[in-house]
């Protein structure tokens, strides 16, 4: 937590020497606090409260960052326990594992640059690979290396190993990549320790529970490495929800520094479907990153879905701007669609519109940000505003005809909207989006045909 | 440096809840948040109850379809096959009288339900079709019929919580209170509820469900804070158990009834199941202690989520 300048000010010498360029001790203590002046132009300032003020500005969990230049991942830095309070940064980074034995890498390999799913505007993906030394052999492991590396030049990497030798052999021909190191143990914690500091890539450090993980982050932040990451090792997942809420509470709640640090999971299961269950519990509980033992795409659609949702921000729902939107190559005879702004609403629309092949003006109002009923039931989605904006949006220039289609769930605006908007029709849509190809093609025939 | 076990400290508790006549079950009493249990009793397990509908219902997927179809134009064969999927307990939803589908009158209901009761003796919660008006008119009188087999009535609602909460009371059931995603809304009807005279140990918080991808967020975050405000803050207004009626919110999604050509979804069978029960489960760690469900498989993993848990209770 931030230092009032008080406080530092009671760590300063009190000499008013004006070195720093201030008046006072005061007025430059103040400055600092609101980080507008630097201790070190200070001459006088202590040791001691360079560090505090260090430590001040270090978030309770601190922020890690690896990858490689193209792909640069971003996970920790947390600030709250639940998404209520403020929105939760980072997504928890998905990962394969690889073993360095397995005979079709390129094929795993495949399964993770293809996972990329479109979803409410967001490209998801599985975004790392973690590759694991299960040969415990070092050429076979360099191997493997090699053959991601070669296929997938930018894949950030996730380094199994548990022997240091096996760690410098690959970290030394890891160009442009800062993986992150895994493999220390209360057994090879010193030399893994600082093979990751001469390196400089983050570590993982595991031991079977947080109590036996403190003397591990402790020990590695000691031989100069930073930037740690904790794997408590839960085999269930009331350890894994308890593990996790003891890290989180411990850093958040009362600054413990030794558990300041994002988590690294290993997802386990007895089919894919249980795996699925105990990386959900992962993503809504505070794992940073999630290691998978097998990818399916639907077992991916489920993730990417809970990790967008429950990393959005619960202040503002995701919003898009309001206007005329082109479906396809929509002329003056296409259909007419409105609806309202909110993210979800006007990508499951406008994919159905697409999927259906028939080009489309989408007219998308601001309603800030809600669905079709919320905005409705809100006041924002009424039939004299809706008439506003056809009449404002331009768009009859762009149209030969005066037909609106509106979602079915505000069938009962038909009537008034007509009323507000003199010369229209309008025609009520399905309520669901996936029934808009087939709604739209009957819509389409029955035009012609008049 | 010593790693000591932060714990919260509570003031509040959930209320327990037992239903059902010869066969009872019992959900809720913890004084921690979902799971905790190095910091508070958790007494019962979250408990899961099959959703049966009274009428073949219009819009089950094809998945639900195939497990339902046989048995769908008859709830007591629907329930027979609910028991031997082992459900605990029934969710017997009035669907038929719905304005919009059937509109039916409240005595065909009412006989249907006297059947019903005569032949399955698994604790039973009866819904309405979510209509405001419908349900008030209907439902004061399932809760006569029922009356002495100690059941779950739903959902009151703030159009509609007199008549409801009223005859709930005079039927000795327990009563769903649902509200639309905000915990201030949540408050206020269990006070207006409880003012009556309705018990509030018999009261089920439906905070509103949704599923993964739709509103999912807003339901789990509704969730988190409506157990914090009643166990640490100790608001004895939102300390009632919740409910997420998962299923019907889960099956209207497309990603449970997309096909599997051309997608990159992956199949549909596996697709399903997994969206009920991830949104399932996610709800139980944000303070849900009963659910809704359709799919016996989903019901299965969460029934297997559930006893992983468990398994941390005495270590
Ligand atoms: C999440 C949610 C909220 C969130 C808002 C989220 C948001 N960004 O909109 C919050 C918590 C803020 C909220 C608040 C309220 N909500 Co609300 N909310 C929901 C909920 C659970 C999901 C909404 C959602 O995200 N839907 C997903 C989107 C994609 O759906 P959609 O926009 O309708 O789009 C679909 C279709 O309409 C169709 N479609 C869209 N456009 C078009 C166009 C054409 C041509 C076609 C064919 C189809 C089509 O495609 C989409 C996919 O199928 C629903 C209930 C539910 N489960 O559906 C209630 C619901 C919409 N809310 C409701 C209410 C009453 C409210 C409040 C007034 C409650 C209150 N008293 O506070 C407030 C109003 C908000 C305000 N600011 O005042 C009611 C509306 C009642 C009614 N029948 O009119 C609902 C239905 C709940 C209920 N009672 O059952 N809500
Ligand atoms: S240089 Fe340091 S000691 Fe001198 S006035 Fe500034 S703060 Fe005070």
């Amino acid at each position: 937590m931030a230092l009032t300048g008080i406080e530092i000010f009671k760590l300063l010498p009190k000499t008013n020497c004006k070195k720093c360029g201030f008046p006072t001790c005061l007025a430059f203590a103040m400055k600092v606090a609101q980080g507008q002046a630097k201790i070190e132009d200070c001459p006088e300032a202590s040791e001691e409260i360079k560090s505090k003020l260090r430590d001040a500005a270090t978030p309770p969990i601190i922020e890690v960052q690896f990858g490689t230049d193209s792909m640069k991942l971003k996970i920790g830095g947390q600030n709250v326990l639940f998404r209520h309070e403020k929105k939760f940064l980072n997504p928890t980074v998905l990962a394969l594992e690889v073993a360095d034995d397995d005979s079709e890498i390129e094929t795993r390999i495949d399964e993770v640059l293809n996972s990329s799913i479109e979803r409410v505007g967001e490209t998801l993906r599985i975004e790392a690979i973690y590759l694991k030394n299960r040969s415990a052999d070092i050429s076979k492991y360099r191997d493997a290396l090699e053959r991601i590396l070669k296929k997938a030049p930018q894949i950030p990497l996730i380094l199994g190993v548990s022997s240091s030798d096996i760690a410098i052999d690959s970290l030394s021909i890891l160009k442009g990549h800062r993986p992150i190191l895994h493999g220390a143990t209360a057994e090879n914690i010193e030399e893994m320790a600082k093979v990751a500091a001469k390196f400089n890539v983050p570590l993982v450090v595991s031991a079977k529970g947080v109590e036996a993980v403190i003397p591990l982050t402790e020990k590695a932040k000691a031989l100069g490495v930073g930037d740690l990451i904790i794997n408590a090792e839960p085999k269930s997942i009331g350890e894994l929800l308890r593990d996790n809420t003891f890290i989180a509470r411990g850093a958040l709640k009362k600054q413990i520094r030794s558990v300041g640090y994002p988590i690294i999971t290993f997802a386990w299961g007895k089919d894919d479907f249980y795996e699925t269950i105990v990386s959900t519990v992962g993503i809504l509980k505070y794992s940073s990153i999630l290691v998978l033992k097998r990818t399916l795409p639907w077992k991916n659609l489920a993730l990417f879905t809970i990790r967008q949702n429950i990393y959005s921000d619960p202040q503002v729902p995701m919003q898009v701007k309001q206007g005329i939107y082109r479906v396809g190559e929509p002329d003056d005879k296409s259909p007419f669609i409105v609806t309202t702004n909110f993210a979800l609403t006007y990508f499951l629309v406008k994919g159905e519109i697409e999927n259906s092949k028939i080009p489309v003006w989408l007219g998308i109002m601001d309603c800030d940000g809600l669905s079709v009923l919320t905005a409705w039931a809100a006041g924002k989605f009424s039939a004299s505003k809706i008439a506003q904006f056809v009449k404002e949006s331009g768009i009859e220039e762009k149209l030969n005809h005066r037909e609106l289609i509106i979602p079915g769930y505000v069938a009962m605006l038909k009537a008034s909207i007509e009323d507000k908007l003199s010369g229209w029709k309008v025609v009520i849509g399905t309520k669901e989006a996936s029934g808009i190809p087939a709604f739209l093609r009957n819509y389409v025939r029955s035009k012609n045909d008049r | 440096m010593k790693f000591s076990i932060i714990k919260e400290s509570y003031t509040g508790s959930v209320p327990e809840i037992t239903f059902g006549k010869n066969r009872k079950v019992s959900f809720g009493g913890e004084k921690s948040l979902p799971f905790l249990f190095f910091e508070g009793e958790h007494p019962h397990k979250p408990l899961i109850s099959f959703e049966v509908q009274d009428s073949p219902p219009q819009d089950y997927p094809k998945e639900l379809a195939k497990v339902y179809s046989s048995v769908w134009d008859d709830p007591v064969r629907w329930a027979k096959l609910c028991e031997s999927f082992g459900a605990e307990a029934i969710a017997l939803r009035l669907m038929s009288i719905h304005p919009d589908t059937t509109d039916a009158k409240a005595e065909d209901v009412a006989d249907k339900l006297k059947k019903f009761l005569n032949e399955i003796d698994l604790p039973l919660i009866i819904l309405g079709c979510n209509h405001t008006e419908k349900d008030a008119e209907v439902l004061p009188i399932v809760s006569d019929v029922a009356r002495g087999f100690n059941c779950i009535i739903g959902k009151a609602q703030e159009g509609n919580y007199k008549t409801i909460a009223a005859s709930a009371m005079a039927g000795g059931h327990s009563l769903i209170a649902m509200s639309e995603l905000d915990v201030n809304l949540a408050k206020q009807l269990n006070i207006l509820i409880t003012q009556m005279g309705f018990p509030a140990n018999k009261l089920i918080i439906d905070p509103m469900c949704s599923a993964l991808g739709y509103g999912f967020e807003y339901t789990y975050s509704v969730m988190e804070r409506i157990r914090i405000a009643g166990l640490i803050q100790g608001d004895p207004m939102l300390s009632s158990p919740m409910v997420a009626d998962v299923g019907f919110y889960v099956w209207k999604t497309k990603e449970t009834q997309a096909e599997d050509e051309n997608s990159q979804w992956g199949s549909l069978h596996e697709r399903g199941i997994i969206w009920e029960a991830v949104t399932a489960c996610s709800f139980l760690l944000s303070g849900a202690e009963l659910l809704i469900m359709r799919h016996p498989e989903a019901v299965n993993l969460v029934k297997y989520f559930i006893e992983d848990l468990i398994s941390t209770k005495e270590k």
